[in-house]
């Protein structure tokens, strides 16, 4: 696969390494000479000088047979042009851009890029999930928000624990899919029963978010 | 344009083009809004602008929406940026449904690729060079006469 990355010294020298160790075939665009030269230096990829939103150096850069456009400089506005020129003008067939602004995933997948992705929401993601002590946390949405999974810890207050699943009357369109117990994963199925400290990854509609949720911890 | 009817205009950049057509456009009665990322830029702003002024960068979602370009009949994007113009411009016309988008786009080869895809893009390089050409075509000869 030829990737292409539009990416500042550092960022575009791990990503192009990951790839090119898996095979790949990586052309970086960087708009600094001198990092250029030290990125020549260090990788087995091609290294092109000057602005990634460019036609004309995303010709050079073989944006033509390129499979994938990856974007990842510091600024939302310059890694939508560098996709959507990829896409529009050279017809790569996968884009993805880095954006600062959460709102920006969204609105960036409206406006044709195939995957854009918030490192702060990423970032922000990750440390709730690592240091909360809540009993819901939301892992992640599906399909632009039409599909919510979610990780709900049992208490000992909890209506549930202590019955199976097939007692308890989830509302429709809702699923639990997994419940991890004592670090273990299981798969559940009708007669296992939910203890205190199970951790329930639940996978909902957004509809149904709110009364699976109460069904489950018994909060108003 | 005579305001006949009066139209709601946000700019997107408040330099010597965005600052010009803000002064302009609220003499002649219409509603504005300018955004700029530097407060600074505001003090290009005549005393007869009766518009809004917004501090902060356009890329960020909340700040279109903080200038209401939802409401906009007009929105100019004319930052210094052209991938920024391009941007503002997009989201204002595919999302937030602004029924007239003009972007400021230095790169005539980037200005191309989005008149494909419906964003007007005024490029100053294309129309200076142009309007120079059309003087250099139109000089009067000498009398020795050969110019062309």
């Amino acid at each position: 696969m030829h990737i292409l990355i539009v990416a500042g010294e550092k960022l575009g020298y791990f990503l192009a390494r990951t790839f090119v160790s898996k095979g790949h075939k990586v052309t970086i665009i960087n708009r600094n000479r001198q990092q250029c030269s030290r990125l020549a230096r260090r990788l087995k990829a091609t290294i092109v000088y000057g602005d990634g939103s460019d036609v004309q150096i995303m010709q050079e850069a073989g944006a033509g047979s390129a499979d994938a456009v990856l974007a990842a400089t510091v600024n939302d506005q310059d890694n939508l042009i560098i996709c959507q020129l990829a896409s529009f003008r050279f017809n790569v067939p996968r884009t993805l851009a880095l954006v600062n602004d959460p709102d920006n995933e969204e609105i960036f997948r409206q406006l044709d890029i195939t995957t854009a992705l918030s490192t702060t929401r990423l970032i922000a993601g990750l440390i709730e999930q690592k240091t909360s002590f809540d009993e819901i946390i939301n892992l992640f949405p599906i399909g632009a928000g039409k599909l919510n999974v979610t990780e709900v810890a049992l208490t000992e207050t909890s209506p549930v624990v202590g019955r199976t699943l097939r007692d308890i009357a989830l509302p429709e369109n809702s699923l639990i899919a997994s419940i991890m117990r004592g670090g273990e994963p299981i798969v559940p199925r009708g007669p296992t029963t939910l203890l205190a400290g199970d951790r329930l990854i639940l996978v909902t509609l957004p509809e149904n978010y709110g009364p699976v949720l109460r069904e489950l911890t018994g909060e108003k | 344009m005579p305001a006949s009817r009066s139209y709601f205009v946000v700019i997107i950049g408040c330099g010597r083009m965005g600052s010009y057509l803000a002064n302009r456009l609220s003499r002649e009665g219409h509603s504005l809004v300018v955004v700029d990322i530097d407060s600074a830029t505001f003090e290009a702003l005549s005393a007869e602008f009766s518009g809004f002024q917004v501090e902060g960068d356009a890329t960020e979602f909340a700040v279109l929406k903080q200038a209401k370009v939802d409401k906009a009949d007009l929105v100019i994007a004319a930052t210094e940026e052209d991938n920024v113009n391009l941007m503002v411009a997009q989201i204002a016309k595919k999302i937030f449904n602004v029924p007239r988008v003009m972007a400021r786009v230095f790169d005539p080869k980037r200005a191309e690729v989005y008149r494909d895809f419906g964003i007007q893009g005024i490029c100053p390089t294309v129309m200076a060079g142009e309007a120079l050409l059309d003087l250099f075509t139109h000089l009067p000869t000498n009398a020795g006469g050969d110019q062309r």
